[in-house]
């Protein structure tokens, strides 16, 4: 009995060690004494929700009229293809989680200008390369090309739904209207901004495209794009412009022209690079459009959240300093109602804050306003088992039962209610977890995630922990012969 | 100390409660036809826009005129609901908008008031999702519920008719999430207080929390009914009651505390949430005590054949 209560004894202090050390860095690092080559290298920093420090939620759903029918493979290439757009955008610490069948969360801790990002998640982008022949359209006019969707046997039916424009053989009233006003709105370029409803040949669309780079370009100061082509696409690519030299080849997305750069020579060997006036920026933006164009699966934005930092930072700084004085109160009743044991499940409390932080780091759950409900809900549910082990320990001390005796008896029999209250929140937790990441509800599953830990915590601390301490006191100081301690 | 004796009035208690709240709730429901709670825009679908002005503030007059001028066939943003958030921003709600009707908002309100715009929330809700969470959330909760049930009936195999203390228990969380309900139908009334995901979080840590309370309860009712096996049910029960109300209290105290504290300085954007809480917590001590064991007597007793008679009596 003595040697497994000093057995714990020192793995509770190993671990509250280590608690401490992972609680007070931000990143910890072991050595491998052998090679000296780093065995485990963490970034602990403290991960807190958007609702805490400012940023941008968005939830997209897929736009298909039947969400059964999206295969869930095409959904997480989707996620990794946005996920890949928004990473160019230089955005960091976003986090892309596909939830259910047809949602995708994204989170962009910091940002709060939501419409650069929304945007480019929304491009549903087929990407085309038109012959434009001696006279481009200008930036951002709409075109109408001869390509047609279907055409492309690696897109599903949901992508080739979605591009609206079809060929338009005879001047059919509606892409005629929406060519030429544009054309001749925007200003320089283009005089001749040709006849209504011309339909522009596509030499090859974005599939045909292999790896896209962004490089220093030859002149100072500007910026080139480095593209290679796939072999289906090599051959076309080589044909077309060894007879089209000198002309324009424009590069549209969703039928909008963005860039119409001239080509230079004839490009045979698959790999060539875009010239033009291009900063690192707008270089970066066509080189992602070029890279990540079409999505397996369209999605819409259905939601979407910006949380200031200053909202945030003030909810924080309000809910410590809350936070805290609830704790000090907790502590002082717990001191005051069971005196010595109920210092010593304070000092329990402490362990546990100390566990709990230290697993939050090291698992990296995200802290937000309703994870902190449930925090708060699991240190009440663990302040629950020392109060329930403490009234029967001074029931069996009532009962004429030895010290030793007492505390044994009364954690043998809180046991049981310990036990199935805890088993109870824990089944509710699996549930609220399960339900919240089918639906991309992120509130209802940071809750279920931070209670369902804590309610573990608390088990270990109040269990465990709570009784070593008490027999470390009592076996080395004499207390046991002064009832008054413990509240009798 | 009888608690068991009086159970009817403890019943009553509860009933001045709930009846209230679900009058409340059934008034929402004729006069709005929107459901039997006033719905934040997280689960009815709409945008709401949080802006502070470093300018001069403008009227709600000129706000309203602004959405009026943006708005469009697709996006209906006209006549917001605007409120005062502190003495130099602004709460405005109104049907979902994207980000570009935003930005052109923000700027026409930053040309109007000679400053800086900050927006301290957007968000921005489609109404479809909005139906499917709660739908969701009610299925969980439902299967929860069942789950919690099964459980209890297993956990208390070595008592006469465990079954009943799983229903007991569950009746007590149902009770507890109606005085939720209504209570929050109440301040939907006079404060014009909207159900969010919060409060959502918020009826689920009830939930938690009243059965954990519950089944505590109950633990020493399941212990004592082996030792004292000549006492009658009633007072078996009592006795369990008692026995473990010091602990009912001092829990519940401990995590009032922390709560207190919350509401009182955690800031404005957890009060609502840390108020429901509050009722809810108090709520689940409650019915853990005069509910929960009660109706197991009662039940015990089947007192349910003898309910109509004393009324006739009467």
């Amino acid at each position: 009995m003595t040697r497994s209560r000093n057995t714990w004894l020192i793995v509770i202090a190993l671990l509250i060690v280590f608690s401490l050390w992972v609680d007070l860095s931000n990143n910890i690092t072991i050595m491998n004494p052998f090679n000296d080559k780093p065995l485990v290298n963490k970034n602990t920093q403290l991960q807190l929700g958007l609702d805490i420090r400012g940023g941008l939620q968005t939830l997209l759903q897929a736009d298909v009229a039947n969400c059964a029918n999206v295969d869930p493979s095409a959904l997480d290439v989707t996620r990794q293809i946005l996920q890949n757009r928004v990473n160019a955008l230089g955005i960091s610490e976003i986090t892309m989680q596909t939830a259910g069948n047809c949602r995708i969360i994204a989170e962009f801790p910091g940002i709060t200008n939501s419409q650069q990002v929304n945007d480019s998640l929304q491009q549903t982008a087929l990407l085309e390369f038109v012959d434009m022949g001696s006279s481009p359209l200008p930036v951002g006019s709409t075109v109408v090309t001869d390509y047609e969707p279907k055409a492309s046997g690696t897109q599903s039916n949901a992508t080739s739904a979605a591009p609206t424009a079809t060929i338009a053989p005879t001047a059919t009233a509606t892409p005629a209207a929406t060519a030429t006003p544009e054309a001749n709105a925007t200003p320089g370029a283009a005089p001749t901004a040709t006849a209504p409803a011309k339909v522009y040949h596509t030499v090859m669309t974005g599939a045909d495209l292999g790896t896209v780079s962004v490089q220093a370009g030859t002149l100072g100061g500007q910026y080139e794009i480095a593209f290679t082509l796939k072999s289906s696409g090599t051959k076309v690519f080589a044909d077309y412009t060894s007879s089209h030299v000198g002309q324009y080849l424009a590069i549209v997305l969703d039928k909008k022209v963005i860039s119409a750069p001239i080509i230079n020579s004839a490009i045979t060997g698959g790999q060539g690079v875009i010239q033009g006036n291009f900063t690192v920026d707008t270089a970066n933006a066509l080189a992602v459009q070029l890279r990540y164009g079409s999505l397996p699966v369209p999605v819409k934005i259905v939601e979407s959240q910006t949380v200031g930092p200053t909202l945030g930072a003030d909810s924080v700084r309000k809910s410590v300093l809350a936070g805290a004085i609830g704790l000090a109160v907790v502590v002082l009743f717990m001191a005051l109602y069971y005196r010595l044991p109920g210092i010593i499940a304070d000092l329990a409390l402490v362990t546990y804050a100390i566990l709990s932080l230290m697993i939050f780091k090291m698992v990296g759950f995200t802290l937000s306003l309703p994870g902190t409900a449930g925090f708060i809900l699991s240190i009440g549910m663990a302040v629950d088992a020392n109060v329930l082990i403490f009234e029967r320990l001074k029931e069996e001390l009532r009962a004429g039962r030895n010290l030793q005796q007492a505390i044994d008896l009364g954690w043998s029999r809180a046991w049981p209610s310990i036990r199935d209250s805890n088993t109870s929140t824990l089944i509710t937790c699996v549930i609220l977890y399960v339900f919240g990441n089918a639906y991309g509800a992120s509130i209802v599953k940071g809750f279920s995630i931070n209670l369902g830990l804590g309610v573990l915590v608390s088990l270990f601390t109040a269990v465990i922990v709570t009784r070593a301490y008490l027999h470390l006191v009592l076996d080395n100081m004499k207390l046991g012969e002064h009832p008054r301690w413990f509240g009798l | 100390m009888n608690i068991i004796k009086n159970r009817y009035l403890y019943f009553l208690i509860s009933l001045l409660v709930i009846v209230p709240g679900i009058i409340f709730m059934i008034l929402h429901w004729t006069s709005t036809g929107q459901g039997p709670l006033a719905l934040g825009i997280d689960f009815k679908g709409g945008s709401l826009l949080e802006v502070q002005f470093a300018g001069t503030l403008p009227s709600t007059g000129t706000i309203s005129a602004l959405y009026t001028q943006f708005s469009t066939p697709q996006e209906p943003i006209a006549n917001p609901i605007i409120q005062p958030l502190g003495n130099n921003a602004y709460s405005i709600q109104s049907a979902p908008m994207n980000d570009a009707t935003e930005s052109s908002l923000l700027a026409a309100m930053k040309t109007r008031t000679n400053g800086a715009v900050t927006v301290l929330n957007f968000t921005s809700v489609s109404a479809s999702i909005g139906a499917e969470v709660t739908r969701a959330a009610g299925i969980a909760i439902l299967l929860a519920a069942i789950a919690i049930l099964l459980y209890i009936w297993f956990a208390f195999r070595s008592v006469d008719h465990p079954v009943r203390y799983g229903t007991a228990a569950i009746i007590a969380m149902l009770h507890d999430v109606f005085v939720v309900l209504g209570i929050e139908a109440m301040l939907a009334y006079f404060l014009h207080w909207e159900a969010d995901s919060l409060f959502l979080t918020a009826v689920l840590t009830v939930i938690g929390f009243s059965v954990h309370d519950t089944i505590v309860v109950f633990d020493r009712i399941r212990e004592n009914a082996n030792i004292y096996r000549r006492v009658d049910y009633e007072t078996m029960v009592n006795h369990s009651v008692v026995q473990t109300l010091d602990r009912s209290i001092n829990t519940q105290l401990t995590v009032m505390f922390t709560l207190f504290a919350l509401a009182l300085f955690g800031g404005d954007s957890i009060r609502h949430f840390v108020i429901i809480l509050l009722v809810g917590i108090f709520s689940g001590t409650y019915s853990s005590i005069f509910n929960a064991s009660p109706i197991l007597v009662v039940w015990e007793k089947q007192e349910w054949k003898t309910w109509f008679r004393r009324k006739a009596e009467a």
